[in-house]
């Protein structure tokens, strides 16, 4: 027999870089991630100031391809550094959302007994609050700072991620390996962190992408609700700050929308693929 | 005439390591009213038989690549999709290891036995329930009418395969395929349900293929035996035969390696068949027990052993026998 | 028994199962009263069906499962009351190896890890000399050193069960508990690892506390056995005595019921039937505990549990119907 070593996580590699979809969603994710962080930079032009007349279609100036928006803010600049601002949110958000679900499911899981009862209960309390307007609370209390934005958002998010958690951890901790573990004199953490949680992680890196998109989404929303900070520029807040003059310069609301629409889209495809690529039922063995 | 003729019969799966040939030219028979044991370790290609005989393997990755099953005159492998389904389950029915997989979970068992019949017998709902309650009694079922209405979760382990036994012998198959009926119920619950199987085997005349890993449960209930080694029938006979004087290496290994066989004291080591089943991609050009046989000679290597017929009725694969 | 290492007394196992907010609840009793001695160096099997307690049995013993009452002793140790630390540091003595080959290794984790890892935790010799010591386990239990850096998925499942070996080997355990060591492995490999067993035991002077289901397997690797019947031992003997003499109706059932090598040996009619399925461990019947499966049974044993008691040397059965002598007093 072979001698090389096949480590599951490279045996899921495999499978993901043949998935068609799922490449070409990492590489929409890698244009998207170039322009916001390279694109400003080039392009040198501040997303807040008056660059021309208000209401100039795009393709119309040759130093203003995007046209402006309402105010004569140059829509091109806007775009390129608003997906700093949403993919920020986005992802600082989905790891709040992560941290909380995996510990609390990891908890309910593993302990069974009251502890799952009592923090599957908190579970269902926050999965039946009305997640935006629970949101938008939050960030009305509180002064809108992109922090703010960040728990706002994490505090709603994670309760599907402790679901899953708990049920792998309660699937897992009763496996013979866990078992084997406990015999050696293991303790709690050891068994949860060492050897628990590397094989409850494939669905959850999923379930934490599906999080990253729909945290995208939200921060989009609150923006557009103009719950967010309005001192940085993000795609959600050009829209919501155009949406009265959609039909005048409909260019100052698509094209912010157009690339949440492909980073998310990006990430799902990502989503999709990692689901695939980690099932283990489908390849190992 | 044999009931069921298998000849040549070889079988390809594609995997990412290349193409197995997962059966290589199996061929063995079943009279009327017999039982022929196939015995072998997992992967040997016994369930694989079964599957390509009745074209039930899944194509991709699998390929029938050669043979023909002489079934009651006809070949299987030359028939239309719509005949073979006219043969199975009506004429050749199968139960399988596990009976929880195995019943609908959604439906009544009186309703999945009634399927089948009404599919293949032309009889009304009403008959076909009064049927299958007939079934359930026959395989020892009590209150078969009651029972008939419920669902396979009322019912055991033990009881479902009684049930997938009854389903199988609804239609009066000639032929009666169980793959590793036993293999996930108690010895007790085994007992009884080969002690079903010999019964209504007696009762009806149907024929019995019985595939299992287990010489000791071909020894209780098969006629003959054929042991398969990595897509091979390396030796077939009747079975007293194959007990009282094992001709191929392997089926020696697989008898003597066998606590239950008791061919040695208690406490004292095994005879091992040492190594392990050989990959069905890279395979040589010779035998495929070579590496872990205690008789090998050069030749085993270079060449394939041919089946060779040492007595009459009684095939084997090997060097050692090819006089 | 001056050289008993395991001593389990009147041991029980009840699981709770429902008994929500308003339902009454109800016990699984998985294991209800069992005791036996294991003498150093030997192997003692328990064989038994589904349902009939011997698995929990092995695992209430590895204190992985609650032990509702009664005692177990390794050697002088009350291993059955330690809790924390000190059991933590009492586990190097006994060692388990699981059914399943497939589930007993984690997935993720590099089959050298696995045994490092085992003689981390138990804190076997200086840290340094650990790699050469899992290196040595490794060739010892038949496997190759360049292996260890495999994943579990990697090896076979003959191999896995030789590194789940292995690992349960780190400390020098004096007890290894097997459950099912070799039911889920074909029959020549299953030779391959039942005799590596016998060759350790002989080694290290290991003593085997051996679960199964397999009658064969447990003939060939026990000197004593114990039947257990839903969560009780019916029946309790050396090797010899029991596979020659069996007393109670239901192991000699079992054996009956088991495929002989030789055909025609024993007709169909001198077996042993018995009907329907073991009853469940959630509401046991009152009396004996077989009675309703019983070819034998009268009313008194409908009302009477019957309790294990000596009918020979190294003998012992609970069955109102066989006598004090050992004999039986049924057809």
């Amino acid at each position: 027999m072979s001698t090389e070593a096949l480590s599951p996580w490279r045996e899921a590699w495999r499978v993901f870089s043949s998935n068609k979809a799922a490449v070409l969603g990492l590489l929409m994710l890698a244009v998207v991630a170039a322009t916001m962080v390279f694109g400003p930079g080039l392009y040198g032009v501040s997303a807040f100031d008056i660059a021309g007349a208000p209401f100039t279609a795009p393709f119309t100036d040759p130093k203003l391809w995007l046209g402006t928006d309402y105010l004569g803010r140059d829509v091109l600049a806007g775009v390129l550094i608003g997906g700093r601002a949403t993919v920020l949110v986005g992802l600082s958000a989905a790891a709040v959302a992560v941290t909380i679900g995996v510990t609390i499911g990891a908890l309910a899981g593993y302990f069974g007994g009251w502890v799952d009862l009592a923090l599957s209960r908190v579970t269902e309390l926050f999965q039946v609050l009305p997640a935006l307007l629970f949101a938008m609370v939050l960030v009305t209390l509180f002064r809108p700072s992109l922090t703010v934005v960040v728990f706002a958002i994490g505090v709603v998010a994670w309760t599907g991620t402790a679901r899953l958690a708990r049920a792998e951890f309660l699937r897992l901790t009763h496996l013979e390996f866990a078992n084997a573990a406990r015999a050696l004199g293991a303790g709690h953490l050891r068994l949860m962190l060492r050897e628990i949680l590397p094989n409850a992680l494939p669905p959850l890196i999923v379930s934490a992408t599906l999080i990253v998109g729909a945290a995208i989404l939200f921060e989009a929303g609150l923006s557009f609700l103009g719950l967010s900070d309005p001192n940085v520029m993000s795609w959600g807040l050009m829209i919501g700050s155009n949406r009265r003059n959609i039909l005048e310069c409909w260019w100052a609301v698509t094209f912010p929308g157009a690339m949440i629409f492909a980073t998310v889209l990006a990430v799902s495809l990502i989503g999709d693929g990692l689901n695939d690529a980690l099932n283990p039922k489908l390849h190992l063995r | 005439m044999s009931l069921l003729a298998v000849e040549d019969l070889s079988v390809e799966f594609r995997t990412r390591r290349g193409v197995a040939r997962v059966l290589d030219r199996v061929s063995l028979g079943i009279e009327r009213g017999q039982t022929l044991g196939v015995v072998g370790e997992s992967g040997c290609g016994k369930s694989v038989t079964a599957l390509a005989m009745l074209r039930l393997i899944a194509s991709p990755p699998g390929r029938i690549t050669g043979g023909r099953v002489h079934f009651d005159g006809r070949d299987l492998l030359a028939l239309s999709e719509d005949e073979m389904r006219q043969v199975r389950g009506n004429r050749v029915s199968m139960i399988f290891q596990e009976p929880m997989t195995s019943l609908n979970p959604a439906y009544t068992v009186g309703d999945q036995i009634a399927e089948s019949v009404r599919l293949h017998q032309g009889l009304t709902r009403r008959e076909a329930i009064e049927r299958a309650a007939q079934m359930l009694d026959a395989v020892s079922i009590p209150d078969p009418a009651r029972r008939v209405h419920e669902y396979p979760h009322q019912f055991s382990g033990g009881m479902r395969q009684r049930v997938m036994i009854a389903m199988a012998l609804a239609c009066q198959p000639d032929l009666l395929v169980a793959d590793e009926p036993t293999t996930a119920l108690d010895v007790t619950v085994q007992a009884q349900i080969f002690d079903l199987i010999s019964e209504l085997r007696e009762k009806t005349g149907t024929a019995v293929m019985l595939i299992t890993h287990d010489m000791g449960a071909v020894a209780e209930m098969t006629d003959r035996v054929a042991v398969m080694y990595a897509g091979h029938v390396v030796e077939s006979a009747a079975v007293a035969d194959v007990l009282r004087e094992p001709l191929h290496p392997y089926t020696r290994g697989l008898i003597a390696c066998a606590p239950g066989a008791r061919t040695v004291a208690p406490g004292q080591l095994l005879d091992e068949i040492p190594g392990t089943v050989p990959s069905l991609v890279e395979r040589g050009a010779g035998c495929l027990f070579a590496e872990r046989c205690a008789h090998v000679q050069p030749r085993c290597r270079a060449e394939l052993p041919p089946h060779s017929e040492p007595a009459p009725g009684r095939t084997v694969m090997c060097w050692l026998h090819t006089q | 028994m001056s050289d008993s290492l395991l001593a389990v007394h009147d041991l029980k196992v009840h699981f709770p199962v429902g008994g929500g907010l308003f339902g009454a609840r109800a016990f699984v009793k998985a294991v209800d009263g069992v005791s036996f001695d294991i003498r150093r160096g030997s192997t003692f099997g328990i064989v038994g069906e589904s349902g009939s307690g011997k698995s929990t049995t092995a695992l209430a013993v590895m204190r992985l499962v609650p032990i509702t009452a009664g005692q177990v002793h390794l050697g002088a140790a009350d291993i059955g009351a330690l809790q924390g630390e000190a059991l933590r540091r009492e586990r190097r003595r006994f060692q388990m190896v699981f059914q399943d080959p497939y589930a007993s290794l984690n997935p993720r984790k590099r089959a050298g890890d696995a045994v490092l890892d085992a003689l981390n935790l138990m804190e076997v010799g200086a840290p340094a000399e650990r790699p050469a010591q899992a290196e040595r386990l490794f060739t010892q239990t038949g496997l190759k050193a360049e292996q260890m850096q495999l994943f579990p998925h990697q090896f076979s499942g003959g191999q896995r069960q030789r590194i789940v070996l292995a690992r349960a080997l780190a400390a020098r355990p004096e007890l290894v508990v097997c459950d099912e060591p070799v039911s889920a492995l074909d029959v020549a490999i299953q030779a391959q690892m039942l005799n590596l067993m016998l060759k350790l035991q002989r080694e290290f002077g290991l003593t085997y506390l051996f679960i199964s289901h397999d009658l064969g397997v447990v003939r060939h690797m026990c000197d004593e056995v114990a039947v257990m019947y839903l969560g009780r031992i019916v029946e309790q003997a050396s090797r010899e005595s029991l596979f020659e003499r069996p007393l109670h109706p239901y192991t000699r059932a079992l054996w009956s019921a088991a495929p002989s090598f030789d055909p025609g040996a024993r007709s169909r009619a001198h077996r042993i039937r018995l009907q329907g399925d073991p009853p469940s461990p959630r509401n046991i019947p009152p009396g004996c505990r077989f009675a309703g499966r019983c070819p034998h049974a009268q009313d008194a044993c409908r009302s009477a549990e019957p309790e294990l008691r000596a009918v020979g040397p190294e003998h012992w059965v609970a069955c109102h119907r066989v006598d004090d002598a050992g004999e039986a007093r049924y057809g």
